[in-house]
């Protein structure tokens, strides 16, 4: 395999006359924790759900952990996690009824399901909580939650929209020592945010306004590409995109 | 189809978890039968009769006898004229009432036609119905006396004689109860599954699980498979409380009423998936659920014959699963008859089954919007 976990070409996505994604072009190497930044609307979700299968692309390409999208949506659902930022697993099965839905889904069965849980478990200090049901967990182990269930079929590709969305500090550091671990481990990462602190945390970032590429790079390297006083991350993107919508008020 | 497995089992573990669904599974059927089978009576008696007469001979009070003979009128007033009898009517205190007029004794003495009115409120077209046909018994019943005397007949020239087959005893929970069988397999299959996927998609839990590879066919027969037992549960239970409580014979092949129902069931879930790939909320899938089941208690012949009906609402009815499976209901547990009679009855079900299925598998995408 190469180093390229995704790479887009020219990645293109209209609803009727409205262009959510505008000529993409992205290449992220194996390993590497990948942010999407931008408003609401400025396409970073509509790119996520084309990369994961579950919306064709209106021109262009994208192979994503070597399987081009329109060839083969459902193939690619089997290399890759998905962890929404809403809470989607069931809040009425336990920690582990839903660790079992999961890897029965991803096709896990007998000692091998069993064995890849266990994994799962004491990676994630899941162990104690097994037997409670998934609904009163608190934020924090909810997102442990999420991510057990995305990674039960070890994805070459792991995408995360928001994912420490509404969870207190110390939760939030733990998570991401636990997804640069997995990065480490070969896992490539793909973060969709709009908060400075987790962009900050990428290893790049590529910012999206109305659609289209506005910067890409290490969050140090977009900061600096302002320049005069920008010397943030949130300062560089506030900047930036006020910029994009001078150029071109499309919205 | 080896992701149907963990579908089936976590769809299970919901189910069993959610007692308050599971209950209002159980309690719908216990519910509806008592109502249907203790509160509906179709037959009805004791019609409350005010009687004005004119006349107050022996003969218009033998008259009068006649009619609370039958058991449908009960003579609760005498009036003295037309606008009281009217205004008893009008108040709703009677339903019916009895005009003798003053010349009946004379007509009936002389051999010309006696009159006797029956005035009758026909607000209410059953109750209305009944008392009509006991006037005219009454009547016919006299006339028959009168003119075979007169003929020195001892015995009357024509007779018919009316078996009631199947229902021996005209008793209406006979039938009732197979087709509440019917009914309440058709409300709660087509509700419950339209909630159940309507539900993963307003608590984003299929958001998660479109990102998988499972596929669609293995996503909804996982869905429904769990309510398949239900819905044999809930008939189990129909079907012995019909029995013990209300003595409705189970006469027929019972193992081959359950394999017709399994098919039955099985088309209301697959119409209950179409249901949900219609509507984005549980509260819609609820109303959309109602718009579906009120035609099924309409059309099908559960309460009103289908052959009274124009053509086009005959048409309407043979649309829904229901109508064949209520023939299948009646023909299994009260004539006794068996595939021989039925297997119409049943390849259109499993039709049904097949299209809906079918159909909703197509609809449903598996896309997000």
């Amino acid at each position: 395999m190469t180093g390229v976990a995704v790479e887009t070409r020219h990645l293109t996505r209209r609803f009727g006359s409205i262009v959510a994604v505008r000529d993409l072009n992205l290449t992220i190497t194996r390993g590497e924790v990948f942010g999407l930044l931008g408003p609401n609307g400025s396409g970073k979700t509509t790119t996520i759900r084309m990369l994961c299968g579950l919306l064709a692309p209106s021109e262009g390409t994208a192979i994503v952990a070597g399987v081009d999208v329109r060839e083969a949506p459902d193939r690619i659902k089997e290399l890759i996690g998905y962890m929404s930022q809403r809470f989607g697993l069931y809040e009425d099965l336990t920690v582990g009824e839903n660790m079992d839905f999961y890897a029965g889904i991803y096709g896990l069965e007998g000692p091998g399901k069993r064995g890849r849980i266990a994994n799962v478990v004491s990676f994630l200090g899941l162990d104690r909580r097994l037997n409670q049901l998934a609904g009163t967990l608190s934020g924090g182990w909810k997102q442990r939650l999420g991510l057990a269930c995305a990674m039960m079929h070890q994805p070459q590709v792991l995408f995360l929209d928001e994912p420490t969305a509404g969870v207190d500090p110390a939760a939030r550091r733990s998570f991401w020592k636990t997804i640069h671990m997995l990065a480490d481990q070969g896992t490539t990462i793909i973060v969709t945010t709009h908060y400075m602190d987790e962009a900050e945390r990428c290893i790049r970032v590529a910012l999206l306004s109305q659609g289209h590429l506005i910067a890409l790079g290490h969050p140090s390297e977009v900061a600096g590409q302002v320049g005069q006083g920008a010397r943030t991350l949130e300062d560089a993107f506030i900047v930036l995109q006020e910029r994009d919508e001078q150029e071109s008020p499309t919205s | 189809m080896r992701r149907f497995g963990p579908m089936f089992r976590k769809e299970f573990i919901q189910m069993r978890r959610d007692r308050l669904t599971l209950g209002i599974m159980v309690g719908i059927p216990v519910l509806q039968l008592l109502l249907f089978g203790f509160a509906i009576q179709t037959d009805v008696r004791h019609i409350p009769t005010v009687v004005l007469d004119e006349s107050r001979t022996p003969t218009s009070r033998d008259a009068i006898a006649a009619f609370e003979n039958t058991g449908n009128f009960r003579i609760i007033a005498h009036v003295n004229g037309r606008a009281d009898l009217d205004h008893w009517i009008a108040r709703g205190d009677a339903q019916a009432g009895i005009v003798i007029p003053h010349d009946f004794p004379r007509d009936l003495a002389r051999g010309t036609t006696a009159q006797i009115q029956v005035i009758v409120d026909a607000s209410d077209p059953l109750s209305s119905q009944a008392a009509l046909a006991a006037a005219a018994g009454v009547a016919q019943v006299r006339n028959l006396a009168i003119l075979s005397s007169a003929a020195h007949r001892l015995e009357l020239p024509l007779e018919t004689r009316v078996r009631p087959r199947y229902n021996p005893g005209l008793r209406s929970a006979n039938y009732i109860v197979p087709g509440l069988v019917g009914v309440i397999l058709t409300i709660t299959m087509v509700l419950v599954t339209a909630m159940a996927i309507v539900r993963e998609r307003e608590r984003g839990t299929l958001e998660q699980l479109i990102v998988t590879p499972i596929t669609k066919t293995e996503l909804m027969l996982g869905k429904i498979a769990p309510y398949v037992g239900v819905g044999l549960v809930q008939m189990t239970t129909v079907l012995l409380l019909g029995r013990f409580v209300f003595d409705v014979p189970l006469t027929g092949n019972v193992p081959l009423l359950y394999g017709i129902a399994l098919v039955f069931v099985v088309a209301s879930l697959a119409l209950g998936l179409f249901v949900s790939t219609l509507v984005r909320t549980q509260q819609q899938a609820m109303q959309v659920s109602f718009f579906f089941v009120l035609p099924n208690i309409l059309l099908s012949g559960f309460m009103f014959p289908r052959q009274a009906m124009p053509a086009l609402f005959q048409w309407i009815g043979a649309l829904l699963p229901l109508t064949h499976f209520l023939k299948v209901l009646r023909g299994i547990l009260l004539k006794g008859v068996g595939l021989t009679e039925l297997w119409k009855e049943m390849l259109i079900l499993l039709l049904f089954a097949t299209v809906l299925i079918g159909l909703s598998v197509r609809r449903f995408q598996k896309t997000l919007d």
